[in-house]
């Protein structure tokens, strides 16, 4: 099998920038990454078709060498057909995240990053101090077991003993 | 050539069109999808009866000749997973309609919603069917496409965050997919499922294992296998119960039925045990570290769908016949377990007005019929055992102690560890938000002083909050003067997605939600029933997984079938 270097060469180059761009938070220049990392790839396929040949038109009783492989070619139609869409989807998600937010950068998980601050901070977690101070008609509402009073993420000593349990 | 075998994946297409085309009556749409839906359950039963007693039915669409044409496989893995599949979505929809009639939400684009979820119905069985890695790449677009919709439904802040990422991670999927198609067609010439069986044995053992660790990886980020697995419990919990059911239960299921149909047809010589029952190991544990750690029910029971997947990939790791038939029987345990639970739970949410652990209690006392529902599930995604979770795990564990190798057993402890740590979590969830009271919740919550807890204070009875004095778009009170549209603005963020008030003050407002519509509580209920009858039908089921698992290693029916139709 030929392989057409400019080819290569150039999917290369639009999947390198592509990936750059994707690694960026502004969702509209991940968005301009991706739409590169498609044609990259849409490109990759005219690779793996083969050789250039004439158009794959096929007369009865034609004669069918030297005709292009046309299947890649039905594929990246889907394929083109499918980032089009999903490029409409995603411009429409920053849109929409710059309305809401006034700026379209991917977010980080809010309740992922409380976690882990938390773990970070050593606290005892929300859960933990709710079974712990979960006894049926206790209702002394100053059980010591029962966490903190005031903030949890200063409290040292109730933690500890909460801990020690 | 069998003519029903498409039709699994024409019917909600052309449903999805029709009820796009009455989008002006919603009636008339429910009962159109829940028609159509009826119907796949019933053709996939048929299919599944046919495969099993006549070997895989296969469909080349169009008559195309040759490699050309799309062909479509209903083996008996294939017509299992669109059984469950039907059903479960089935259950799901029914749900949502109970939700919409009782809601009826104005502004939520709710007609979008009935074409969108066909159309994802649509994809996955395409996906199951899907005889060329083509084929399984637009049914993949087209699932995908239709859960983007899904999950940013309504397009409040919090479902666009979640959807950016979701959306995002499965895009690269999507474009390493076509990058692995790129790469095979030009090493092999064709991508037809059955061909690449023949031709891929004949290429250098170099390039078949990159084609083959392309593919697993692809198939890996959207089954959520361990390193790949992070993008899921950030993403799933914020869509609306029913859409979190589907995806819960279904999306991760295609992946590994794609790494399963991936492995057994394509690989067969090439297993690569070792480092499938790594990835298994890490992400057992690693997910249900993740679910102890969360303080939200939705989110526990995301990382422990992203743990249990773990089990899946165990048995196709394995590559012998009782590790495909555990598999095939935990994936049809875990597709039922997993939708009911996120369905209980959107019941939960309803009536308790939140998921997460530090807002809810009592529940076991104030609504029974829920606490039943959600806590036979629970026990069955723990493992506990009449129930099909244990049948499934004790299947698994004894394929891994067929292997025999350290590695192997390594997995029965971790498997053993992580089925243990699943009933710490579930059972801390029990034990916080079904058995201990409303109030001791409330109380819990201020005593740590979480900004909440202020909050929920006020709507006590006692408590007048009404403002004092109204003059002139501004509220006059002892502690100073506010403008009425700040107020109203407050007012409008906080209420936007969590509610500002806990479960106790809501009880002691009247505002929680008392009734749970029949609507929702019959499809839950009867999943939860389904999942119970798992463990009935226990011995034949396995039996049927058997049967898959010896066809799927022997490739021959699947080969000769889809082979002999290509020239009829």
């Amino acid at each position: 099998m030929t392989v057409n270097l400019t080819l290569v060469l150039v999917a290369a180059a639009l999947l390198g920038c592509g990936v750059y761009l994707v690694l960026e938070r502004s969702l509209s220049r991940v968005l301009v990454g991706i739409v590169m990392i498609g044609n990259g790839v849409s490109l990759s396929f005219m690779v793996a078709g083969g050789p250039a040949g004439r158009a794959p038109i096929v007369s009865k009783g034609g004669d069918t060498g030297g005709l292009t492989d046309p299947l890649p070619q039905a594929m990246v139609l889907t394929a083109i057909v499918i980032t089009l869409a999903t490029t409409a989807f995603v411009l429409a998600m920053a849109y929409r995240s710059w309305q809401l937010n006034g700026h379209d950068d991917v977010q980080d998980d809010i309740e992922d990053d409380t976690i882990r601050r938390l773990a970070l901070r050593d606290v005892t977690s929300e859960a933990y101090s709710a079974t712990t101070s979960d006894y049926p008609g206790d209702d002394s509402s100053g059980d010591p077991g029962q966490g903190p009073d005031d903030d949890p993420l200063v409290a040292d000593a109730a933690e500890t003993e909460g801990r020690s349990r | 050539m069998n003519s029903l075998v498409p039709l699994p994946v024409l019917l909600p297409i052309l449903g999805a069109g029709a009820s796009l085309a009455l989008l002006h009556h919603p009636r008339i749409q429910r009962w159109l999808s829940l028609a159509v839906l009826a119907s796949v359950v019933v053709v996939a039963a048929v299919l599944l009866v046919q495969a099993d007693r006549h070997g895989p039915q296969t469909v080349w669409i169009g008559a195309w000749p040759e490699t050309l044409g799309i062909v479509l496989v209903a083996d008996r893995l294939a017509a299992l997973m669109l059984l469950v599949s039907a059903i479960v979505t089935l259950a799901v929809l029914a749900y949502s309609v109970g939700q919409g009639m009782t809601e009826d939400e104005e502004g939520a684009p709710i007609s979008v919603y009935h074409p969108t979820f066909l159309v994802l119905v649509a994809g996955v069985a395409n996906a199951f069917l899907a005889g060329d890695l083509f084929n399984l790449f637009v049914s993949f677009e087209m699932l995908l496409f239709a859960s983007y919709v899904l999950l940013t439904l309504g397009g409040t802040a919090a479902r666009v965050r979640a959807g950016t990422i979701y959306v995002l991670v499965n895009l690269l999927s999507s474009t390493l997919f076509l990058i692995s198609l790129a790469v095979t067609y030009a090493a092999t010439g064709t991508l037809t499922l059955a061909h690449l069986a023949q031709r891929l044995a004949e290429l250098p053992d170099h390039v078949s294992l990159m084609i083959q660790l392309l593919l697993l990886t692809t198939f890996a980020i959207k089954a959520a296998v361990f390193p790949l697995s992070l993008w899921l419990p950030d993403s799933y919990p914020t869509a609306p119960a029913p859409v979190t059911a589907v995806f819960a239960g279904l999306l991760t299921k295609v992946g590994v039925y794609a790494i399963l149909r991936v492995q057994t047809l394509l690989f067969p010589g090439s297993p690569l045990t070792d480092l499938l029952l790594w990835a298994a190991l890490l992400t057992m544990l690693i997910g249900i570290l993740g679910a102890v750690a969360q303080s939200d029910i939705k989110r526990m029971l995301s990382f422990t769908l992203v743990s249990h997947i773990g089990y899946l990939i165990l048995g196709i790791a394995l590559d012998s016949r009782t590790g495909t038939a555990g598999t095939t029987f935990y994936v049809v345990h875990h597709i039922t377990i997993q939708t009911a639970l996120f369905l209980v739970l959107g019941l939960v949410e309803r009536r308790a007005g939140s998921t997460a652990l530090m807002r809810i209690g009592g529940l076991a006392r104030i609504a029974p019929v829920l606490a039943v529902l959600f806590f036979v599930p629970a026990m069955n995604l723990a493992g506990i055992p009449p129930f099909s979770g244990f049948i499934g795990k004790v299947g698994l564990f004894q394929a891994a102690q067929l292997d025999g190798s350290p590695l192997a057993w390594t997995l029965v402890a971790a498997g053993a560890a992580t089925s243990l740590l699943t009933l710490y979590a579930v059972a801390k969830t029990w034990a916080v938000a079904f058995w201990r009271s409303p109030r001791e919740a409330h109380e819990a919550l201020e005593a740590i002083g979480d900004s909440v807890g202020e909050a929920a204070v006020e709507p006590v009875p006692g408590h007048d909050t009404r403002p004092v004095h109204q003059h002139r778009g501004h509220v006059h009170t002892a502690a100073g003067t506010v403008s009425r549209r700040d107020i109203e603005e407050a007012r409008r963020l906080g209420d936007d997605n969590e509610p500002d008030r806990d479960f106790y003050a809501l009880i002691q407002a009247g505002e929680d939600n008392r009734h749970s519509p029949l609507g929702m509580l019959l499809p839950a209920g009867a999943l939860v029933a389904a999942s119970v009858l798992l463990s009935v039908i226990a011995g034949p089921l396995y039996a049927l997984g058997d049967r898959a698992a010896v066809d799927l290693h022997e490739r021959t029916p699947y080969l000769s079938s889809v082979l002999t139709e290509e020239h009829p």
